[in-house]
């Protein structure tokens, strides 16, 4: 078990009684646990084009975040493209990066542990003769990711893996990295 | 036919129940589908033994008498011993009586059987957890020609195609049932999700005297940090086998099964499994130092640890850098393919509105309070951490027993103050 090594009360940032209660409440309204998430995205020019998120639906009712968010993708110019943003492979690895560190705040402070600082760097191997259609026993994606935690916290090093190990098994992103998903393109 | 109490199911639950029932003169019926300790007799495979050492299986008013107290009971043995705890419990068996429903009346309920309708005021569900073996959807996209079996159609090795077997679910069985198959010849791929790892002996010791003498054992449902989680875990990645071998995955690795994620997908004759091998053998290798912690601390405070020998950590598990994420049926050379994943209990014949979405039965500590005088035994941590172990059941049957009687008790009471009022 994961124990406090201070009696300092602990804040990661993370309203875990809000989560916890959340928990509770979901286990009896299995329907308002649903969630849709939505983006849009307009081209923009060559490989450059912006997305962006506001609306998602969730607990019962349609929500809105606070404000609408854009995210610009394009290619580097070794791609032959202008490099007006950043690649969208390496917008899947910063989700990747969020969803797991935002879970590491979250159960470290469930499990009553201080933060001081977390910090990861994420690697992941990619042969472009996939999507260059050079070979086609190549996949399109990446061969592996490689995530590497950096964490300074009141806990032992066990404590400290235990929580990255947890977020790890929590994580939307992760899962959705992990085992496949039904994807259904269509043009309207 | 009227009585007080019903019990259904005639294996250890229900014979350690009805043995408590004696002993409080609660006059009762233990109906059983089959034969005595019947699941044990027909849905469990040839090599399975105990997981658990013998001096450890205690029912209420037997302990071990054998000569071999630290070895593992087979199959048989088990039987057997089941079979002779009912004649000294000289339990009032019904065997051949398959339980039709049970539905609430009036003043209690009725229990149609196939040897009779019985109205009780209590009914004892000492059915097990273990009735129904779990297989996920996704099996339906298995290619033809693979023989697919459950844990309950398994029997050995030899009775399987020559050829490779896919095994999915690490848990005790399918640990143990990779093994056997492997070391007979037929390769062996293991499809690991979530598993709860665990060495055969720590500190010259068996897990399970540690896991007793620590008290873990006894750790109450009322008690526990999230019962839930606690209930859902899976089985320790443990085999009771007489040379003591562990079964976990360095253990299968070093014999030649290949490691695989869970099982997440077939698609167009390929299975699919997860990238998330490497997280769930660290959560387990992290769960058992946890463990071995646990154990440690305590036998310093008992001034044990020059008594025993000296700790030491398992290697953690060995996961290669890219485990593979597919696996072809055909080219992959798969004959068979069996479904470690899992139990859910049968409930189909209770007609009282007392369980979740899910299919499992709502109860406080193996009280269904929504229903009073319905109880439930042998279910995961139903009131301790052993509830499921054979040493665990007469605990819980103690307590439960002695709610029976209360509830009997009350009723009486309650009949004639309303009889007084009238």
């Amino acid at each position: 078990m994961a124990t406090a090594k201070t009696d300092k009360p602990v804040n990661n940032g993370v309203n875990v009684d809000a989560l916890f209660g959340a928990q509770e409440a979901l286990k009896n309204a299995p329907e308002a646990a649903k969630f849709k998430w939505r983006a849009t995205v307009e081209w923009i020019n060559g490989t450059h084009s912006r997305s962006t998120v506001e609306g998602f639906y969730g607990l019962g009712a349609e929500q809105k975040h606070k404000s609408k968010f854009a995210f610009d993708a394009d290619h580097p110019e070794v791609f032959a493209a202008e490099d007006r943003a950043a690649t969208p492979v390496e917008i899947v690895l910063a989700g990747l990066a969020s969803c797991l560190t935002a879970g590491v705040a979250a159960v470290a402070q469930a499990r009553k542990i201080q933060l001081r600082s977390v910090s990861a760097t994420l690697e992941a191997g990619m042969d472009i003769r996939g999507i260059l259609g050079v070979d086609e026993d190549v996949r399109n994606g990446f061969d592996g990711i490689k995530v590497t935690y950096k964490i300074d916290a009141d806990a032992s090093p066990d404590d400290i893996k235990a929580i990255v190990a947890q977020s790890q098994k929590r994580s939307a992103v992760y899962d959705i990295i992990t085992n496949p998903t039904n994807v259904t393109v269509e043009v309207a | 036919m009227r009585t007080a109490a019903v019990v259904i199911g005639a294996g250890q639950a229900g014979l350690a129940m009805s043995w408590w029932l004696a002993r409080r003169s609660i006059d009762h019926v233990v109906l059983e589908r089959g034969e005595i300790a019947n699941t044990w007799r027909t849905e469990r495979w040839d090599a399975l033994t105990l997981l658990t050492p013998n001096w450890q299986s205690r029912l209420p008013g037997q302990g071990y008498e054998g000569d071999d107290p630290d070895g593992f009971r087979t199959l048989g043995e088990t039987i057997a011993f089941i079979e002779r705890y009912a004649k000294a419990v000289s339990a009032p068996l019904r065997t051949h009586c398959p339980v039709a429903s049970v539905g609430r009346t009036v003043d209690g309920y009725e229990v149609v059987a196939g040897q009779g309708t019985w109205h009780c005021k209590a009914v004892v569900l000492a059915t097990g957890a273990f009735n129904i073996a779990h297989v996920p959807k996704l099996s339906e996209a298995v290619p033809p020609g693979i023989t697919q079996l459950t844990t309950v159609q398994y029997r050995n090795p030899e009775s399987l195609e020559a050829g490779g077997a896919l095994v999915v679910g690490a848990a005790a069985s399918g640990a143990q049932i990779a093994d056997e198959i492997h070391r007979s010849g037929r390769p062996v791929t293991l499809a690991v999700g979530e598993h709860v790892r665990a060495p055969r002996m720590y500190r010259g010791r068996d897990i399970y005297w540690w896991v007793d003498a620590t008290g873990l054992n006894d750790e109450r449902y009322d008690e526990v940090e999230n019962l839930n989680r606690a209930r859902s875990l899976p089985s320790f990645q443990l085999a009771g086998y007489a040379d003591r071998r562990n079964v976990d995955l360095n253990a299968l690795t070093s014999l030649g099964v290949k490691l695989v994620g869970r099982l997440a997908g077939i698609r167009d004759g390929k299975a699919q499994f997860s990238g998330s091998l490497r997280n769930l053998c660290e959560l387990a290798d992290l769960k058992q130092n946890r463990l071995l912690n646990t154990i440690d601390e305590w036998a310093a405070e008992h001034g044990l640890s020059d008594a025993v020998d000296p700790p030491h950590r398992p290697e953690p598990t060995r996961v290669e850098a890219s485990p593979p994420l597919g696996l072809d049926f055909g080219r992959g050379g798969i004959r068979t393919i069996v479904w470690a994943t899992g139990f859910r209990p049968d409930y189909s014949w209770l007609d009282v509105p007392v369980l979740d979405r899910k299919g499992n039965i709502r109860h406080d500590g193996g009280v269904v309070t929504e229903a009073p005088g319905l109880y439930v035994l042998g279910l995961p941590f139903l009131r301790r951490r052993k509830s499921t172990l054979i040493d665990g059941v007469g605990d819980d049957a103690r307590d439960l027993s002695a709610h029976l009687a209360s509830h009997l008790g009350a009723r009486s009471a309650g009949v004639g103050a309303a009889a007084a009022g009238a």
